[in-house]
């Protein structure tokens, strides 16, 4: 499908044979599992977690279909429980996460001009460990023992007298194993962006997607922990009878809440920050022009990604005790207002300085912006500690956060969807279909969510199964009804476009928007090199650049082409200075079978079979070993002297 | 793996050989950087409940009919642990010169220190478990989680130093050209050794502050 057929000048028709030849993976079965491309990862990643939010799309339809009328009967509590927990749980770790984070793996080294991620093999293993992870929560619901206390869990009712059943091993597990995948894509973003950078591309020229990510990834780095250590705790509480969360034996349920939320703070953040790197990197191409202020959004996204941790701190101190009635996303979204006001109005001015291109990923950004300034908006009003009172655990709160995660992270990914697509699949989509499913969703959320701002005011509370028939509950509850209907057909219609796009689209040449980053500057669907020759970087837009295209064309040279092997080249931190090539690793199963093994680990310890559970923890030690094996060298290349 | 298209030429050429010398900071290291970072912060968490339990249960810490640890065990296990880090240190300097003996001999000395840890920790664990368990309340649970984690983390340290002393005894594995793989674990060593000192004070010393 590709569509650069004559090589450029600087890099010979030998060269392009060698490249395609170290690089290439075979199509088999084999080839299917054991591929380390960062191009295919990345879009398993998209597909899988596509795949999720499906699944918990469903799960809210249900939801809605049941509180259309007054006390309807269509699920029973205990099923509803478990639905809007599964919902929650997935939307926000098993979908948005790992959504932005296909996106990053698929673009990140193409941005950059490298050749792969840092680390391709451990890139392969976070997503089989997604996958595994995502399974083994989902398949708990049809055995009616999926997660069932909210998503984010509570004690004392997490307790295993409290909720007996496997509901919340599940949950305990599911995510201690969804955390390795989390973190092992967060070190590669960290170190791709630090060491894998074109030669020339200084800390100033890096495209903001990739800051927003690569800040991200620290919150991962230094959030996740707490989840982890909390979920580990509670696991041993339930199951080997330990007391952190139990106060009749000097445990503290309090203790949950603090560690979830010194996670919890920083993870909106997370889920929100690349979305809003997708939105900078979206504007050039439909604006004909920069982004405006570029080193005030990097100031921006490098404070939010440290104040999201202060943010807690500063309610320890203040109070003593952080106020836990107070909805965490309000707390976030009051903060997030000041260095996200700087990035809104950098894209406002960008919009009002250049030339609009009104296509559908423009349009996608625009209903990201009304969307997400009024959730913004329901956020400050938060600050006002006497209504938050009022509204706490109401509707309002669930149509404020739905406004925030639809606004400020879904629309930012359709948008992707759409403006990525030519490149990831090498067809164009169809616009007309892409105008009617946005205006769709748009409408389709609106009428979702803006009554449950009401039906909240009117004090209809959250996780509810069912409600008696008040006066301005039942009207509006059906509107929510039927509006989510309504975006579920757009949502549709974003499906059917894609299926559309890889079947029947027109082939997409290799720059469609005539884009600024250096993705462009590769065939529609990218080599499996991605760059015959690795670009040397002269400007923040290096598509838009000469002497960036010339390095790329007739400027090609032999240190840069690295045709003999499976090479990227390393540069330095700050100025990308080159360094050396490296060699990079080939195709392999290991990745696979590591995870595999883990998922037998986690399965026995949710279903006790500790044996079993003991096998697989020595098939993990195991494969690790053998993974990191050193290949026997002759002393005289290893430097031996006695 | 046979040879494609020159790959022995080329890892072997003049370029190969100028650019095999390390040159800034590799990936490898700040992969290990991240990882130890993450961990760290686990740990942090840790013992920041332990001390949220702590001072939200009352003055009696720990709680009655648990006497406060003795100091004699951890103590010597901590004079066995820290200077751990000292042999390896020797062998990673060695092997950068291309000295196989000093990497050899040091990861055999820090193995030797790394078991007598452990085997401290068990006697250490045999004595405590007639007085209470990770059940017997929250500062059992808090006391077991804790010093656990941090064995289980001895043992992965361990296990990755037997491996490179393995990879090493084979042959073909490390020179000065390439010692990556020892300076990560070596890496990874530290940290153990550090968190134990946090161990040390948190659980051991705080108690009787
Ligand atoms: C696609 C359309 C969506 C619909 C129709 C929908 C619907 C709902 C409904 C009705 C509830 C409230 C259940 C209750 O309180 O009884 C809910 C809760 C929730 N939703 Fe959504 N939602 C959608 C998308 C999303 C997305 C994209 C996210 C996040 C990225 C999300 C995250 C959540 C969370 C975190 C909860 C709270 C769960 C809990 O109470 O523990 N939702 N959703």
């Amino acid at each position: 499908m590709s569509t650069t057929t004559t090589p450029p000048p600087g890099v010979s028709a030998q060269d392009l044979a060698r490249l395609a030849e170290h690089w290439a993976e075979r199509p088999s079965l084999r080839g299917w599992f054991s591929t380390v491309d960062h191009k295919r990862i990345g879009r398993r990643y998209l597909v899988t977690a596509g795949f999720f939010f499906v699944l918990a799309g469903l799960s809210a339809l249900v939801m809605r279909t049941q509180l259309a009328r007054p006390e309807a009967g269509v699920v029973s509590p205990q099923e509803y429980n478990q639905l809007f927990s599964m919902h929650g749980t997935a939307m926000i770790f098993l979908f948005a996460t790992p959504m932005l984070f296909g996106f990053g793996n698929f673009l990140v080294p193409l941005m950059i001009g490298s050749r792969d991620m840092a680390f391709p093999r451990l890139n392969a293993f976070g997503y089989w460990v997604f996958l595994f992870a995502g399974l083994f929560m989902w398949a708990s619901l049809p055995f009616g023992a999926a997660p069932n206390n909210g998503w984010f869990a509570y004690a004392p009712l997490n307790q295993e007298q409290h909720n007996p059943g496997l509901h919340m091993d599940v949950y305990a597990l599911g995510l201690l194993f969804l955390g390795i995948s989390t973190t092992a894509a967060s070190i590669n973003f960290i170190v791709t962006a630090l060491k894998l950078r074109a030669p020339g591309m200084s800390l100033n020229r890096v495209p903001l997607f990739v800051w927003a990510i690569v800040a991200t990834a620290f919150m991962v780095i230094f959030a996740l922990p707490a989840l982890n250590a909390d979920n580990l705790m509670l696991f041993l509480d339930r199951r080997f009878g330990t007391h952190f969360f139990d106060p009749s034996a000097g445990g503290n349920v309090l203790l949950w809440q603090h560690l979830f939320w010194i996670f919890g703070h920083p993870d909106v953040y997370i889920i929100v920050m690349p979305a809003l790197g997708i939105v900078s990197a979206v504007l050039p191409a439909f604006t004909r022009r920069g982004v405006v202020g570029y080193p005030l959004i990097v100031l921006s996204i490098v404070s939010i990604s440290i104040i999201s941790f202060g943010v807690w701190v500063h309610h320890m101190f203040a109070t003593g005790l952080p106020q836990l009635s107070y909805s965490f996303f309000s707390a976030a979204s009051t903060i997030i207002t000041i260095p996200s006001g700087i990035q809104i109005f950098a894209w406002l001015a960008t919009m009002l300085l250049g030339r609009l291109v009104l296509r559908v990923p423009l349009l996608f950004v625009i209903g990201f912006v009304v969307t997400f300034v009024l959730g913004g908006f329901t956020g400050a009003m938060f600050a006002v500690t006497a209504f938050d009172q009022q509204v706490t655990d109401s509707y309002f709160v669930v149509a404020h956060f739905h406004y925030v995660l639809i606004g400020g992270a879904v629309f930012p990914m359709l948008a992707g969807i759409y403006y990525w697509l030519p490149k990831i699949t090498g067809r164009m989509y169809h616009e007309r279909l892409g105008r009617w499913a946005f205006w769709l969703v748009f409408a389709g959320m609106h009428v979702t969510f803006f009554p449950m701002h009401l039906y909240g005011l009117f004090g209809m509370p959250r996780r509810v199964y069912t409600y008696r028939s008040e006066p301005g509950w039942d009207g509006w509850n059906l509107v929510s009804t039927l509006g989510s209907y309504l975006l579920a057909v757009g949502l549709l219609l974003v499906l059917v476009g894609v299926v559309h796009a890889v079947r029947r689209g027109r082939p997409a040449p290799p720059d469609p928007w005539e884009g600024d980053s250096l993705e462009w500057s590769t065939a529609s669907p990218p080599e499996p090199y991605n760059f015959p020759a690795l670009p040397r970087v002269h400007s923040l837009h290096p598509a838009w650049d000469e002497r960036t295209a010339e390095s790329l064309g007739a400027g090609a040279t032999a240190d840069r082409i690295l045709s003999d092997g499976r090479r990227t080249l390393v540069t330095s931190e700050l100025d990308a200075h080159p360094e050396r090539a490296v060699q990079m690793p080939e195709s392999t199963l290991k990745p696979l079978v590591l995870a595999g093994a883990l998922l037998i680990f986690f399965t026995s310890m949710l279903l006790a079979w500790y044996p079993a559970a003991a096998v697989a923890a020595l098939a993990v030690v195991a494969t690790i070993a053998v993974w990191l094996w050193p290949p026997r060298r002759p002393d005289e290349e290893l430097g031996v002297t006695g | 793996m046979s040879d494609r298209g020159g790959v022995v030429a080329a890892a072997t050429g003049a370029e190969a050989l100028s650019t095999e010398l390390p040159v800034g900071r590799s990936a490898g290291w700040w992969g290990m950087v991240m990882f130890v970072a993450t961990e760290a912060t686990l740990f942090a968490c840790l013992l920041g409940s332990y001390f949220y339990l702590r001072f939200q249960y009352g003055p009696t810490w720990p709680p009655a009919g648990i006497e406060a640890p003795k100091l004699l065990t951890p103590l010597v296990m901590t004079a066995v642990l820290v200077p751990s880090s000292l042999p390896v240190v020797w062998a990673e300097r060695g092997i950068r010169q291309g000295q196989r003996w000093r990497l050899q001999s040091g990861l055999a000395a820090t193995m030797v220190l790394g078991v007598t840890f452990l085997a401290l920790q068990a006697s250490e664990y045999a004595e405590k478990l007639t007085q209470f368990t990770m059940t017997t309340d929250a500062y059992g649970s808090l006391f077991y989680l804790i010093t656990g984690f941090h064995g289980l983390h001895v043992m992965v340290g361990l296990t990755m130093i037997g491996w490179l002393l393995a990879a090493s005894l084979r042959g073909g594995s490390f020179g000065s050209h390439r010692h990556e793989r020892v300076r990560n674990a070596a890496m990874y060593w530290h940290f153990v050794d550090l968190v134990w000192v946090a161990i040390l004070f948190t659980i051991y010393l705080s108690p009787r502050l």
